[in-house]
């Protein structure tokens, strides 16, 4: 039992990471399901919020000023993908590619250099991983759990509203959308934008948890965040119909990941693959719905073939 | 009510698709009117449709809509003045929200959306009365998904939905021409019910001929993106099927041509 008993033990680590990871899936969301436009820019506005973080902190900013400022930095990022997309006709993939790039130069000018440690013990921090198994109010599950539940707070509001309702009308449908006087446009950016947001304030949490921002840390972001929103669709999608619950069944996908990784690592596996082990599970689980509806279809001509028939 | 002066529109000039689809169209419709539209392919019926909802923007012309020339404003900002109705139910509505959803959408059309709730309690009451209009059983099914309807159903919201805020213009483009023949009818009395109620000035395409006589004050027929034949009042309603072939050949040349053209 020597597996399970070190798997407990990383069990509040993985959690807490998963929570953090979490957010990011929740931004993920918002594009990829919500808009339905797949944006890589989280890979780069992710580091911007980790980077951001940092320095403010390391500068002596308060906590949950800093905090904003990284969310407002990943903001500005999905403004430039989105502008890029809308205002210049760049397919969203390559728009997120093109922002994602630039804001590696960018993160590295911010931080000055490619990575910037920021101790616990000498800095005031939101969340540490030394936290995990304190049984306190800073205990980051506790901590970013609340942040979670907020947002997810939020976010309902937001989809509830007039505003909301025709961001998520963009993402439905675009002829009907404009056919009922949206501006389709400016609802692709707002989407692009609040998505990179959260993105960018999960990366602020990381690089506290973690002890240091990296500006290579938001490498690969786009594939967990999207093997979270896909494993908490998978696992919970028949019983979480309403759109709160949808979202937190996205952070939980993202615990589950994390969860999986740790058991993972435990168990021996290289870690050295472990990238390359998440693509081949986002990959397959993409495209098990394809699969499923070219199975139906084949089953209905099939069907249709019989009866000509008889 | 709606005034198009000289539109003109080539698509993909100087290339060798280059297609001519509307060729110096003028019309004036005045309020309450009600006009049918028949042609052949490509005759320039859709995008005569499209250019006044602005979809694609015109070569020359103007389009103005109750005084207001609009020729130059995106297509979401025209929403405000017209309703539209597409041939594909696919088009009108989001299938993946609800349908109380889809209607509170329809409600804010020409309306900044703001922070104010997406729907609220006292329109749902409404819309459960609107529902019952059209004799589907909608009015029980609020917060069922529009994915969930059949194409005929589909049409029928997208009406609603086109005609809740009454607009300048209602725009149909060949909308009963995806449902059974049945569910077209149902469709089209429910069209005929709805535009008298509210006496909107009204453009429908149709592939029907019988239906383009029969419903409306007004019939125009086009080809080659021009409007040949423009006829209204008593001597529209002494139409026949075989009058409007005739008038198509010796206008045109030739004979009238339609896919899906049903001539009874």
């Amino acid at each position: 039992m020597d597996f399970l008993g070190q798997l407990f033990n990383a069990l509040p680590g993985s959690v807490s990471q998963g929570l953090i990871w979490g957010i990011m899936a929740i931004g993920v969301y918002i594009t990829y399901r919500i808009l339905d436009v797949a944006d890589l820019t989280v890979d780069g506005s992710f580091a911007t919020g980790g980077v951001v973080a940092v320095v403010l902190i390391l500068d002596g900013w308060n906590l949950w000023l800093a905090m904003f400022i990284a969310f407002i930095a990943g903001l500005i990022a999905g403004l430039v993908t989105g502008l890029l997309h809308t205002l210049m006709g760049i397919p969203p993939i390559l728009a997120g590619i093109l922002t994602q790039l630039s804001l590696y130069s960018i993160n590295l000018k911010i931080l000055g250099k490619a990575n910037q440690s920021v101790n616990v013990n000498q800095t005031d921090l939101l969340v540490s991983l030394r936290w995990v198994k304190e049984f306190a109010f800073h205990n980051p599950l506790i901590t970013v759990s609340v942040v979670i539940v907020v947002l997810i707070a939020i976010l309902y509001w937001f989809f509830s509203t007039e505003m909301g309702c025709a961001l998520r009308a963009t993402g439905a449908n675009l002829n009907m959308s404009r056919a009922q006087g949206i501006n389709t446009s400016f609802n692709k950016v707002l989407g692009i934008m609040l998505s990179n947001g959260l993105v960018a304030l999960a990366g602020a949490f990381l690089s506290q948890f973690q002890g240091f921002a990296d500006i290579k840390m938001g490498q690969g972001a786009i594939v967990i965040g999207l093997a979270a929103v896909i494993i908490g669709e998978a696992i919970f999608g028949k019983i979480f119909k309403n759109f709160a619950l949808k979202l937190f069944s996205v952070a939980l996908g993202s615990i589950i990941y994390y969860i999986v990784v740790q058991a993972v690592i435990t168990l021996g596996f290289d870690a050295n693959l472990l990238r390359l082990l998440s693509a081949a599970i986002v990959a397959v689980f993409l495209a098990i719905p394809y699969w499923k509806r070219q199975h139906k279809a084949k089953h209905m001509i099939k069907a249709k073939g019989g009866k000509s028939h008889a | 009510m709606l005034e198009i002066k000289n539109v003109e529109k080539t698509f993909n000039p100087g290339t060798i698709n280059e297609k001519k689809a509307l060729n110096g169209i003028n019309l004036h419709l005045n309020e309450g009117d009600f006009v049918t539209v028949i042609g052949g392919n490509g005759a320039g019926k859709s995008t005569m449709l499209n250019m006044i909802a602005g979809v694609y923007p015109v070569d020359c012309g103007n389009i103005i809509i109750d005084g207001v020339d609009v020729t130059k404003l995106p297509e979401y900002k025209r929403a405000k003045y017209l309703g539209r109705v597409f041939q594909d139910p696919m088009t009108g509505t989001a299938a993946d929200m609800q349908i109380e959803e889809n209607l509170a959408l329809a409600a804010r059309r020409g309306k900044p959306r703001l922070l104010r709730p997406g729907i609220t309690a006292k329109e749902r009451k409404e819309y459960k009365e609107l529902l019952k209009i059209l004799d589907l059983g909608l009015e029980e099914r609020l917060t069922a998904k529009v994915g969930l309807l059949s194409g005929g159903q589909r049409q029928a919201l997208t009406l609603l939905m086109a005609t809740l805020k009454k607009p300048k213009v209602l725009l149909l483009d060949e909308h009963t021409a995806a449902l059974d023949p049945k569910t077209a009818k149902k469709v089209l009395d429910i069209t005929e019910e709805i535009v008298t109620k509210n006496n909107l000035t009204t453009i429908m395409i149709t592939h029907n001929m019988a239906d383009a006589i029969a419903v409306g004050n007004r019939l125009i027929m086009m080809n080659n993106g021009k409007i040949i034949f423009d006829i209204s009042g008593e001597e529209k309603k002494k139409l026949t099927t075989a009058d409007l072939l005739e008038k198509f050949k010796i206008s045109a040349g030739q004979e009238l041509s339609n896919d899906r053209m049903l001539l009874s």
